[in-house]
């Protein structure tokens, strides 16, 4: 690091001879210009000292930690720690990026840390992490207020967002999917053009929604089944992309606004949402269950998903306030049945998970690759 | 002018006949192409309408807030049980507990656990905040009973708005019935009154509406123009000053000029990836710090510096150096104490368009942490800080509904700013641009 800096003072300097040729002002600003950036370094470097928590990761837990982080930087004299909504994957890649006060401590995601995202975090020296689970997310499929209430199956999910579909004359293959209306995959559904506002692939969203909804509902059709696994996967998470699908972007509320305007129009977003703006979009039904605090909270609502964060163990008493934050995001008040997490649509978890979670977040114990098998 | 005479059959058509013949239409063709003109005009300016009113209609009420008024008592058994009146015990106090009690008295009969909760949250959570503010400002006022106006919840700000429809069934509004009979009741007795939003103006980010401000964002991006204006302004005009007036015509400078004029051209994420690998990856730069945000937008406004300083040191006239150099100054006298403040009111004007383009950027910043939830001022452009127009994206984001008024409010506010600095842009240009 040290000779960085050196190594740029003596290029400024070298800028500044070339220029001192022409004039002696010139080279005093060159100079004057390579030892403001050489100070700059200097001083950035010297800052090796983190005095506030930071964390990174998913734009749909970014909701819940925002409000924690809030309230544990009011109610304690630490700094109020902060936060940035990079996406699951990104987050996981910088904090993997390795150890100290440059990287960050936590890291919050929709889905589970993958073996090979853990075995890249180890080749840059971050050993132990600590998983906490702190409550499930459900995925909601709404129409607007205005249109009539719908009710849909996964598989009929999955037929009106698939790009290859199982041939409807029954012949065993898969063709592009020819379904342009809600009738056509069930006499008994709208008349609509099928029209979905969801999100894009960056998202966690979309990967839960892939994997819970669109497998969920392509495993009930036997020509999918006879597939090899590869085979399978792609014809399961390969949404269409002649138009009756719509990447409506990150922003959860830029859906809730189209499908107002667009009364025909379906939108996948985060529970939260639904929520929120429960006098403006109505959940459809998936199998016959409509999405509430309870179904997803026991698992009776299909697509439902733990949201985690991961906190680096080696962080934990060297940037002042982790365990405090940790506490207070597991805490009765935030996370609990009627704590303020769950007023903002984070469902909770079961009052054994979150002991469990609260003597986890007590003891640290690191998560281990084998915890990851399936 | 004569009346063309009757056209004989035989005689050929003269000059002057067939211009007449045509004049009318060119005349209309003439309008009509002057219309169209004005017809885009009018239309750009329809949009500009358009964008103008759904922002001051959205993001108007956003400057008040409603606020609730409580008689709290400031019952030294709730605050300081012990008596001591010592620092800790002031700050540490269950004040949301003065504020329960005076909703108790309020509505005596609500008396159920679950009623008295959805009762409670009438008040925002941070109302005990100000309770708090007051009486460690001066803790003589304990034992009193005073009349507080106090920080209504958003849900409650948002109904009193009118932005939450009352007719909708009870199980899909944020507010029950009971909730909006309480809220009607205190309206009927005057307790109900917007005030003015003093929260947007003087706090950072919050996740309650009600908090939330735009003054964190509003340092943020100051420090970071500072940072800019600090190094891109002297670098960029010395860079034009020793292209225009020193450097040899030459295919070097040729590629530089090429080069220039394509960096003025790329697209502002690239300089936020440039960020990212140098001065933060390389470097070690903290993430998220203005300091950061200031190096990107540097570069990136280098350019637009660069090319309007040259712009103005072009527009001085030959003549001028020619009459300096001829009774004997030098090269470098001359630069200095005749083309240079010449040229000056251009390139402040250059260096204030390229500043404002700098304040309205938000795509580099994504690459370099700046996109956060960051609660606390930042007092140095070393501390964790967010930029006005990351702010705007944060709150559009918000699934709260109050968020909605206050992202409008927010762009209005960033528009406010980059009127002033295109204004003084101008101003500059008028007061000091000399023609020759």
């Amino acid at each position: 690091m040290r000779a960085d800096s050196s190594l740029f003072v003596r290029a400024g300097r070298k800028a500044g001879r070339a220029a001192g040729r022409r004039t002696a002002r010139a080279r005093r600003r060159g100079l004057a210009a390579a030892a403001l950036l050489a100070a700059v370094v200097t001083a950035a470097q010297g800052q090796t000292a983190r005095d506030y928590i930071s964390i990174v990761g998913s734009s749909t837990v970014y909701p819940f930690a925002t409000v924690v982080a809030e309230r544990f930087g009011r109610a304690t004299r630490f700094k109020t720690p902060k936060i940035e909504a990079t996406g699951s994957g990104g987050g996981i890649k910088l904090f993997c990026n390795g150890i100290g006060v440059r990287h960050p401590d936590i890291v919050n995601s929709s889905r589970r840390i993958k073996p090979s995202e853990i075995e890249n975090c180890r080749r840059h020296g971050v050993d132990d992490i600590v998983e906490i689970v702190i409550g499930y997310d459900g995925i909601v499929l709404a129409t607007s207020r205005k249109a009539p209430p719908m009710s849909l199956t996964l598989p009929q999910v999955y037929l009106a967002l698939a790009k290859r579909v199982p041939d409807p004359s029954g012949a065993g293959r898969l063709v592009p999917n020819p379904y342009r209306t809600w009738a056509d995959i069930d006499p008994s559904l709208p008349a609509a053009r099928i029209e979905v506002l969801g999100p894009p692939p960056t998202s966690g969203t979309r990967d839960a929604f892939l994997e819970l909804a669109m497998e969920g509902g392509c495993d009930a059709f036997e020509p999918i089944r006879a597939l090899d696994p590869g085979e399978r996967l792609a014809a399961c998470h390969t949404i269409r992309e002649d138009g009756g699908y719509i990447e409506a972007g990150e922003n959860d509320n830029l859906i809730v606004q189209k499908l107002d305007a667009n009364p025909s129009a379906v939108g996948i977003f985060g529970y939260s949402f639904m929520d929120q703006n429960g006098d403006r979009v109505r959940p459809i039904a998936i199998d016959g269950i409509e999405p509430t605090f309870d179904s997803i909270a026991d698992g009776r609502y299909p697509i439902a998903r733990p949201l985690y964060f991961y906190v680096k163990k080696a962080h934990v008493g060297v940037i002042p306030g982790i365990e405090g934050y940790l506490r207070e995001f597991i805490s009765e008040s935030a996370a609990g049945d009627f704590g303020y997490l769950s007023e903002l649509g984070l469902v909770p978890l079961r009052d054994r998970e979150r002991l469990r979670m609260l003597e986890r977040v007590e003891t640290l114990e690191p998560l281990t690759l084998s915890a990851l098998a399936p | 002018m004569s009346e063309p005479g009757p056209v004989k059959p035989n005689e050929p058509p003269r000059t002057r006949d067939r211009v007449a013949e045509g004049l009318r239409r060119r005349y209309m063709k003439e309008r009509a192409f002057r219309l169209l003109g004005l017809a885009a005009l009018l239309f750009g300016l329809g949009f500009l309408a358009i964008f103008f009113v759904t922002l001051v209609s959205n993001g108007a009420s956003a400057l008040l807030q409603t606020r609730i008024l409580l008689d709290v008592e400031l019952d030294p058994e709730v605050i300081d049980p012990e008596g001591r009146r010592d620092a800790v015990a002031l700050e540490t106090a269950n004040y949301q507990q003065l504020i329960r009690d005076a909703l108790n008295r309020l509505f005596p009969d609500v008396t159920e656990r679950s009623e008295r909760r959805a009762l409670y949250r009438l008040l925002s959570p941070a109302a005990d905040l100000e309770v708090r503010e007051l009486v460690l400002a001066n803790p003589a006022l304990i034992g009193e009973t005073r009349s507080l106006w106090l920080l209504a919840d958003d849900d409650v700000d948002m109904l009193i708005k009118g932005n939450i429809d009352r007719d909708v069934p009870e199980s899909e509004r944020r507010l029950s019935d009971a909730q909006i009979g309480w809220i009607d009741a205190l309206l009927d007795e005057g307790r109900i009154e917007r005030k003015l939003n003093r929260y947007f103006f003087t706090s950072g980010d919050s996740r309650d509406p009600e908090l939330a401000g735009i003054f964190g964002a509003t340092v943020g991006s100051f420090f970071m123009l500072l940072v800019t204006l600090v190094l891109s302004f002297p670098l960029g005009v010395a860079t034009a000053v020793y292209l225009e007036e020193f450097a040899p015509r030459n295919r070097w400078t040729d590629l530089i000029e090429v080069n220039i004029n394509n960096l003025a051209a790329v697209p502002s994420i690239v300089f936020g990836l440039l960020g990212l690998a140098l001065f933060i990856n390389a470097f070690g730069l903290p993430r998220s710090a203005p300091l950061v945000g200031g190096l990107v937008l540097t570069l990136m406004t280098l350019p637009v510096i660069i090319i309007a300083s040259r712009a103005a040191l072009k527009a001085v006239p030959p003549s001028i150096r020619e009459a300096a150099l001829g009774i004997g100054a030098s090269k470098m006298q001359t630069v200095l104490h005749h083309v240079l403040p010449l040229a000056l009111p251009g390139m402040l004007t250059g260096t204030i368009i390229g500043m404002a383009r700098a304040l309205g950027e938000s795509a580099p910043l994504l690459m370099i942490g700046m996109v956060a939830f960051i609660v606390d001022i930042p007092e140095s452009p070393l501390d964790p800080a967010t930029a006005l127009p990351v702010q705007i994206f944060l709150w559009a984001d918000s699934p709260e509904r109050a968020f909605v008024e206050r992202t409008s409010a927010a762009i209005l506010v960033l528009l406010a700013f980059l009127v002033v600095m295109n204004g003084i842009a101008i101003l500059l240009r008028k007061r000091f641009e000399r023609r020759y």
